[in-house]
């Protein structure tokens, strides 16, 4: 199960997410993003919510990171511990901003 | 608990379709509970399992369709978690796949394999054996 929750204002985006983001959800996080990143310059994935991520979950990070790279920034906020060991095993520690 | 130890229906027998891969956390997870494990583990092991079993359900019968065997067992020495994956799907070892380059910028990252090097990253062992035309894959985690 996967919530989403988006506040948008003046070119900034705000993505909330509670859940877990797997082979199951990140679909539907991917179809959110690429419907609203248009116009985006600064995009905060705030996951003080999210239980976990699975490397479908990683693919859909790393293609909005790319996204935002061409035209803003990206930061990812509220990252639990479980969340943040996968990012640095994987090297996404390196690619994302985690604050 | 049942002659060897096990909790009973510590195994399920269930297509491997991506379609099921809650059904398969769900199972695990039900085990889980109860036991000492911490959260962070838990997440781990969940991980892992769906890293695996989407494997299963995507590549070892594509483009037909078969089943795919869990099972779940924990040993008290040392206090660990045993999960058994079987198929009986095209030979396949998931741990022969090279490992990721983790150090790439985002532009060069190519995503394939992260699953299973998490996998490996985050359990104590991984093992794959090749038996009886059976893909056997065993994840082991301390608890």
């Amino acid at each position: 199960m996967l919530n989403i929750n988006k506040q948008a204002e003046n070119g900034k985006l705000v993505i909330a997410l509670e859940g877990r983001l797997d082979t199951t959800t990140s679909p539907v996080l991917e179809v959110e993003l690429k419907s609203s990143l248009d116009g985006v310059t600064e995009l905060i994935m705030d996951f003080e919510k999210l239980e976990y991520i699975s490397s479908a979950g990683l693919r859909v990070l790393l293609s909005a990171q790319k996204t935002m790279n061409n035209q803003g920034s990206m930061k990812v906020i509220h990252v639990n511990e479980t969340i943040m060991e996968i990012f640095e095993v994987t090297g996404f520690s390196d690619i994302l901003t985690v604050e | 608990m049942n002659r060897t130890g096990q909790p009973e229906n510590n195994e399920l027998v269930i297509a491997a379709e991506l379609k099921n891969l809650p059904c398969v956390l769900d199972f695990i997870e039900g085990h889980l509970e109860g036991t000492s494990i911490s959260i962070k583990q838990k997440m781990q092991i969940l991980v892992a399992v769906e890293e695996i079993f989407v494997n299963i359900a995507s590549y070892a019968y594509a483009p037909d369709q078969g089943n795919a065997i869990v099972r779940i067992e924990f040993s008290d020495e040392p206090v660990e978690v045993t999960i058994t994956f079987m198929d009986n799907g095209i030979p396949f070892d998931p741990l022969q796949r090279r490992d990721p380059d983790v150090t790439l910028s985002a532009e060069e990252r190519r995503i394939g394999g992260l699953g299973i090097f998490m996998t490996k990253k985050t359990m104590d062992s991984v093992d794959y054996e090749y038996k009886n035309g059976q893909n056997i894959l065993r994840l082991k985690k301390s608890i």
